[in-house]
């Protein structure tokens, strides 16, 4: 005999937190956030199964606005505490989200680490080439000479270009969205989600309080949907759309299956799994 | 004249097959019935450079590495060279003429020991040389011959029975020499008076992760740094059989960060460090602080500061581990005072880590971590493991007004009940800002005093539930040793070398660092009319803490050299102390 197990399809309001985001009016992050409730109950995950890690910063926010388990880490240290828990839960999605600060400056050294261990989880990148809880400081993605009201004389370093240093580290799944389309943003970041791997989505999400530059305008202007028949199992592709400054492709670049982070995990548990006290005591034995 | 105490010293280019020759003498020592402690000095160099492997037998118990060598085997002369000061006027030098040319005036018995020959041309087995260096070594303190064979035995049958016997020779070859060449032998005899034979032969840094394992610990990450990467290498290997995990990150961030993301997730977890790398994970011992989060890091201390001696022993993080980061940062910090501690205090970090849901720091050291010794095998039926306090959906941490889980519900001791995620109704938001009762970020003035104040009243249970302090000598004696970690045990030998002269001392050393256990030190340092501090390090951190909290005259002892207190040098100056104060 089985029973019919009706399945409640949950809504995109089901993962609204408790608190109300203290975003500036007009921030991109109120898109990626609704991209975000969306991609959950696309996958119509049960809250208490979903844990999003965060950084430093205002987009670090976000898990405060979600209805899941949160961790909101210190700045840049996302993807060593998103690794320390997938290597206990193993079977929960994991959701990272921060800003262009945590990712490519203070955090960058734990990025390329994350990507390199094809840590399984999706880290979407709110990328406004600023700094917003400081003011407005120019960030790693600002291009040359970007000047802001705290960094008067322009950023005086090059952009990181994010889907480049991902693909070169060797990221299985990179892809680039933008916040003032919800709607294939939240198509990524559920494909980032279901993807059995390291997911990199750089979300162009717009800052108008602190970048009068690249604004949504700009950003509307600037970007293209990759071509129809693009293929993103072609790495030299990808790498080639990644390094194009005009247009500025959205969708996804890359994906490809490689072992992953609880891969190795898993394979390196014995079969036979024994008590610790055992354990000890066995080891007891040896060294007697 | 019978003899109860033997240290031997092997000395030669580091990859010579020192610490393998060590290793096994040991191993056979410990099934003779001896008690058996090592002592080695690795060379900072990767490949060639000096190095030793020491060890002290003991017919009893010994506490300390030992002050002076009684048999030297120098492979090389500037073994010879470096070693011959240390080793005692009626020592036994045993070298290999082809190596070495000793000097003429030395006042040791030293004695032609042709090693390269006997291995290259006699048994025409170069490799080995170590085997009979350790056949007669053996018999120079006449280790019954079984012990080794079947060691021998045990080590080789993998590569077939020929092999067994080529070394079992070589062992007899060793053995042989020593009959033939060396009448003074007897002088060097040893005979255990208690057996050792069922304790385990264990260093520190083993100890610390067999204690993780008994305590449950499920997840370790580290990056590799001397003297800590043992612990790392030791649990990579046996964490898995218990279904959990050990790994190396990128650095000692991340290796915190992946502690407290697992800590987060449900389990007990651990990394293990030492100085430079503690000093790098200030930043997340905070987060672990304010989130709560259960956690154990291990510093086993070298001298600093900076990248200072990596492989010399120092005293000098007890400031870092007590009062590093900004902002008023909660932490248990515990000493072990031995191999055997390593072992028990690292149960009990694990213990108020879970308990207290707060970062438990372990102070090892380079002579701690590094040495092996012959303990008692600690009896798993009496280790008690204390699990964190769980949220439940119908009662633990639930708000009887609204029914809502509060993560960081006030209690009367602090503790709240943590949710895992998975548990129905338990999110909440970790955070590092300072957050109300249901984990939401605030920043009023009444929940931070409040908050503040529900942080630190855990560390005031804990100084309560402090582990005991180690305490030797006589407790009515009006002279106090307070000391801590692994100079307890340099204190404890001059404590018993004391006592021979009829000087009554009291040894006092507390488990617990931070919080200071106050009923364990405030009898202790009233009842005393002298109090001396030693400790292996410039400033006196400990005599710091203990004289700002128990105001009064102490005698600061230090020493800041890269090594360890000599029992008589300490008890020098443990004289000169008496004599003025009669």
């Amino acid at each position: 005999m089985s029973s019919v197990v009706t399945v409640e399809k949950r809504k995109v309001a089901d993962y609204k937190g408790e608190e109300r985001p203290t975003w500036c009016p007009g921030c991109g992050d109120f898109g990626v956030l609704n991209a975000v409730f969306k991609a959950l109950s696309d996958h119509n995950f049960d809250p208490k199964n979903v844990i999003i890690v965060s950084g430093i910063g205002c987009s670090s926010r976000l898990p405060f606005f979600t209805d899941a388990y949160g961790f909101h880490t210190v700045h840049g240290r996302a993807m060593p505490v998103a690794a320390g828990i997938r290597a206990v839960q193993p079977d929960m999605p994991v959701l990272a989200m921060g800003g262009d600060g945590d990712a490519f400056a203070i955090g960058v050294g734990h990025l390329v680490h994350a990507i390199r261990r094809n840590l399984n989880i999706c880290y979407v990148v709110m990328d406004n080439a600023v700094y917003g809880l400081t003011k407005g400081q120019t960030s790693p993605t600002a291009e040359r000479g970007l000047a802001t009201k705290a960094t008067p004389q322009g950023a005086s370093d090059p952009a990181v270009n994010p889907l480049l240093l991902a693909l070169a580290t060797g990221c299985t799944f990179v892809a680039r969205g933008f916040s003032s389309k919800p709607k294939e943003l939240a198509d990524l970041i559920a494909r980032g989600i279901a993807h059995d791997g390291f997911a990199f989505i750089d979300t162009y999400s717009p800052c108008p309080t602190f970048n009068t530059v690249n604004t949504f305008k700009y950003y509307r202007d600037a970007t293209e949907d990759l071509p129809g028949d693009f293929d993103p199992t072609d790495f030299s592709a990808a790498l080639q759309y990644a390094a194009s400054e005009d247009p500025l492709y959205l969708g996804l670049y890359y994906q490809a299956e490689q072992p992953t982070f609880e891969d190795h995990i898993r394979n390196n548990r014995p079969e036979v799994i024994k008590d610790p006290m055992t354990v000890v005591e066995n080891l007891f034995e040896q060294m007697a | 004249m019978t003899r109860n105490d033997l240290v031997i010293r092997v000395a030669g280019e580091a990859g010579e097959g020192i610490v393998s020759t060590g290793q096994l003498l040991t191993q056979a020592a410990l099934r003779g019935g001896f008690h058996v402690l090592t002592y080695s000095q690795p060379p900072s160099e990767i490949k060639g450079g000096h190095a030793f492997f020491q060890i002290r037998l003991n017919a009893y118990r010994s506490y300390s590495k030992g002050d002076s060598v009684d048999i030297l085997l120098a492979f090389n002369q500037e073994a010879y060279d470096r070693n011959a000061a240390e080793t005692k006027d009626d020592g036994l030098l045993v070298y290999d003429p082809s190596e070495v040319t000793p000097s003429a005036d030395s006042h040791f018995v030293q004695v032609e020991f042709p090693l390269n020959d006997i291995a290259k041309n006699q048994l025409k087995f170069p490799i080995a040389k170590n085997v009979v260096a350790v056949g007669a070594l053996a018999e120079l303190f006449g280790l019954p011959t079984k012990h080794l064979d079947s060691l021998i035995e045990e080590r080789w049958l993998r590569k077939g029975e020929a092999v067994v016997q080529k070394n079992l020779d070589a062992l007899r070859a060793g053995i042989d020499y020593v009959i033939e060449h060396v009448p003074q032998r007897d002088n060097f005899a040893l005979y255990p008076e208690k057996t050792h034979s069922g304790e385990i032969m264990v260093s520190g840094s083993e100890a610390i992760g067999l204690g993780a394992i008994a305590a449950g610990c499920s997840f370790m990450s580290g990056y590799p740094i001397t003297p800590a990467s043992d612990i790392k290498e030791f649990l990579e290997v046996h964490l898995p059989k218990t279904g959990g995990h050990a790994l190396q990150a990128e650095d000692e961030l991340a290796a915190i960060g992946m502690v407290l993301g697992a800590s987060y997730a449900g389990a007990k977890a651990m990394t293990a460090t030492s100085g430079p790398g503690f000093s790098l994970m200030i930043e997340m011992l905070g987060l672990a602080a304010m989130a709560e989060l259960p956690c154990v890091i291990v510093d086993a201390q070298r001298a600093g500061p900076s990248t200072g001696m990596p492989t010399r022993h120092e005293q000098g993080d007890l400031n870092q581990a007590a009062f590093a980061g900004h902002g008023e940062c909660p932490r248990i910090v515990l000493a072990p005072t031995s191999v055997r501690d390593c072992f028990y205090q690292t149960v009990n970090a694990f213990n108020f880590a879970e308990k207290y849901q707060t970062p438990v720091v372990l102070l090892g050291d380079t002579l701690l971590n590094v040495r092996s010794e012959s303990i008692p095998r600690p009896n798993l039926n009496e280790v008690n493991v204390i699990d964190r306090v769980l949220f439940s959906e119908n009662g633990n941490g639930v708000d009887s007004m609204n029914g809502e889980y509060n993560r960081y519900v006030l209690t009367e001791n602090g503790v709240s009940p943590m949710s895992i995620p998975g548990q129905a109704g338990g999110q909440y938001i970790a955070t590092g800002l300072e957050h109300n009762e249901a984990g939401l970020h605030r920043y009023d003035e009444a929940t931070h005093t409040i908050m503040t104040q529900k942080r630190f009243r855990k560390l005031e249970r804990a100084a309560l539930e402090a582990p005991e302090a180690d305490r030797f000598g006589n407790p009515s004696a009006e002279i106090g040793i307070l000391t801590w970690g692994s100079t307890v045990g340099s204190v404890i030998e001059v404590i018993r070398n004391a006592e021979l002269e009829g000087i009554e001392l009291d040894m006092l050393a507390p488990r617990m660092l931070m919080p200071l256990p106050d009923p364990q030190l405030r009898p202790f340092i009233e009842s005393k009319r002298v109090i001396i501090l030693p400790e292996v390090n410039y400033s006196g951190q400990f005599a710091n803490m203990i004289a700002s909290q128990y105001p009064r005259d102490y005698v600061r002892v230090n020493i800041f050299g890269g090594m360890p207190f000599r029992v008589d040098w300490l008890l020098d100056k443990i004289r000169e102390e008496v004599a003025q104060h009669v």
